[in-house]
């Protein structure tokens, strides 16, 4: 079969590859019919995650066709599902806890040891997301193996498009999950960093959980045109002074929820950003937190601060005194797809969710080398990337130019 | 008298023997924990072990995979059994590899099943067993340990040992074969 492969750092090749195979008695094999490439899919392209080996099959964010399905399976064949990106077993205490992106079981005994070393505890895992994370072949791909496929795969009904439910793979749970976590109360003014597309759904769901305001921050025009037709108040970060204009906006007090969906590769031209980059490119600290610092200095005092944004190790200058002295809640965490997947497809089902506006690119999965350049060097136009292995090569579409035709 | 809770395992080791200490948390009943733990069943989860064949009552030789293609052959006796709680074990003379070990069965709070603990005591063989033996001992016990115990876990949570084996554009690697 023909898959995406990571090669190195700003190295992406479509290689031909062995198809996978059923190995346990619980696993499922799908054709896949859509995947998207994800922000956390940019801190591989980067090199940012450890871990990764040259040939390693990417794509978490992904559905298809069950074309296999092992003993244990509850699926069948010809049903079309979508896969949550994290693996998980079901039935762990984790995952009786629905903590499911914590599962200890899905992590392999070989590979679990070295994210232990990093992480104090091993790691969950995650389809295409380095040996740290289980050394799990992902779905950019024609066919991908499915672990445990009683457990997270959501069937999916034949009304639906792709294009509906593709992002129930992790972009809509994760800021569903986001805005959960930011404990949203009637009254409150949720800012938000980051209109990626992770930023763009916590905008979503900040407002179907009540929240009266929302504030969102970016810098590329696009992205913030997409927060603002989504009912967020925008903030271009290069125009303004950001904390400056949300004490403006809040009078004096800041936002009640701050959520980071920047993650470690914060951008911008402010002084601890330059000097987190000069440190990151010589790998003496991981990550770039300035999204992050500024969100903790810019919520009220006793208020929440919610971390979608990915981040791989230590960081300099954090403002801890700022978080214990204002009395900060922080909730983080890669997401538990499992536990939101149901009532998240009824809500699409109802028409609660906007899924395709911020989808800018259809193209084949031959073209994932250039679609990961563009998603890399062109984020103002490439808002969100499907790839599609049934497409013929270089037929990529751009769904805001085919609208307006 | 010591002062503290910790294991005895975690605590300043102070012989040249190995010793070693791992607990679990596994989410199943500590009595279909203790049964399951049965010599038969070891080979599904301990990876270097490549066969047990009893030889008396509570004597099994195992014969233990080794750096180089090498084996090496133990000769174990359970010592004591506390039924649902304890299994202990001590190699005989013949044993390649001195060794003694307990697994522990503790009941978790709350109905959160079991913690299971295997603590493994060993000493490095002499002359020229030692040398490859010695390269053997370092680590690999430790980590086999570990990982046998994880992959208990895991069958007696999932029922299968979780792999990851899935294509890659390494043309070294199958498919079926996990990536490690
Ligand atoms: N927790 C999870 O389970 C989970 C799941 C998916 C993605 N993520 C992470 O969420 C983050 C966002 O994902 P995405 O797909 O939206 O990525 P993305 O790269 O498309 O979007 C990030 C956005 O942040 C903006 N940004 C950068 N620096 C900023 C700053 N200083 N202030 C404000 N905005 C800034 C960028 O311009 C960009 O639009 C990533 O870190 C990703 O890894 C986490
Ligand atoms: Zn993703
Ligand atoms: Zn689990």
């Amino acid at each position: 079969m023909r898959a995406v492969t990571w090669q190195g750092r700003h190295k992406i090749s479509v290689e031909t590859v062995p198809d996978p195979e059923i190995v346990n008695p619980r696993d499922a094999i799908l054709r896949v019919t859509s995947t998207a490439i994800c922000g956390s899919d940019l801190h591989l392209y980067d090199g940012y995650i450890p871990g990764m080996r040259a040939g390693d099959i990417v794509g978490h964010e992904f559905m298809g066709e069950v074309v296999d399905v092992g003993s244990g399976s509850s699926l069948k064949k010809g049903q079309r599902v979508v896969i949550p990106f994290t693996i998980s077993c079901g039935q762990c205490f984790f995952c009786e806890k629905q903590q499911f992106s914590a599962c200890d079981n899905a992590n392999p005994a070989e590979t679990r040891d070295a994210s232990e070393l990093l992480m104090g505890h091993a790691m969950g895992s995650a389809f295409g997301y380095a040996h740290l994370t289980g050394g799990y072949a992902g779905g950019q791909a024609e066919y991908v193996r499915v672990p445990y496929s009683d457990i997270g795969p959501v069937i999916i009904p034949d009304d639906l498009a792709d294009e509906d439910v593709l992002f129930l793979s992790d972009i809509l749970p994760t800021g569903w999950q986001a805005a959960i976590n930011a404990d949203i109360e009637p009254g409150d003014t949720v800012a938000i960093w980051g209109c990626g597309p992770v930023g763009l759904f916590t905008i979503q769901s900040a407002r179907l959980l009540g929240a009266d305001r929302v504030i969102a921050i970016d810098h590329f025009p696009a992205r913030l045109a997409l927060a603002k037709s989504l009912g967020a108040e925008i903030l271009d970060y290069r125009q303004v002074n950001v904390r400056e204009a949300l004490d403006e906006m809040t009078g004096g007090i800041g936002p009640d929820a701050c959520i980071d969906c920047v993650g470690m590769e914060s951008h911008g031209f402010t002084l601890d950003n330059i000097l987190d980059q000069v440190k990151a490119q010589f790998y003496s600290v991981t990550d770039r937190p300035h999204a992050l610092r500024q969100a903790i200095l810019a919520c009220r005092k006793g208020g929440r601060v919610s971390i979608p944004g990915v981040y791989g190790g230590f960081a300099d200058k954090f403002p801890l005194g700022q978080l214990m002295e204002k009395g900060l809640t922080v909730k983080s965490g890669q997401t538990h797809v499992q536990r939101y997947t149901g009532e998240l497809l009824d809500m699409i089902r109802d028409g609660k969710f906007d899924m395709t506006s911020l989808v800018s690119h259809h193209a084949p999965l031959e073209d994932a080398a250039a679609m990961y350049r563009h998603w890399h060097d062109d984020q103002d136009d490439y808002t969100k990337i499907i790839l599609k292995p049934g497409l013929e090569k270089t037929i990529v579409q751009n769904a805001h130019a085919m609208a307006d035709a | 008298m010591i002062a503290t809770d910790a294991p005895h395992w975690t605590l300043d080791k102070p012989s040249d023997r190995a010793l070693f200490g791992k607990s679990l948390l596994i989410n199943r009943p500590r009595q279909e924990l203790f049964d399951a733990w049965q010599v038969e069943r070891f080979p599904a989860f301990m990876e270097n072990v490549i066969a047990i064949e009893p030889q008396a009552k509570d004597v099994s030789r195992w014969t233990v995979r080794a750096p180089a293609g090498r084996h090496v052959v133990l000769i174990n006796r359970i010592t004591r059994v506390v039924p649902g709680e304890a299994i202990y074990w001590q190699s005989e003379d013949a044993s390649d590899i001195a060794n003694s070990g307990e697994v522990r069965f503790r009941d978790a709070p709350n109905g959160r099943g079991t913690y299971v603990s295997l603590i493994l005591a060993y000493a490095p063989p002499a002359g020229a067993l030692g040398r490859w033996g010695a390269k053997l001992l370092q680590r690999e016990p430790e980590v086999q340990a570990r990982r046998d115990l994880h992959r208990f876990k895991q069958l007696m949570e999932t029922g299968e040992v979780t792999s990851n084996a899935s294509p890659s554009a390494r043309s070294s690697e199958r498919p079926t074969q996990p990536h490690i």
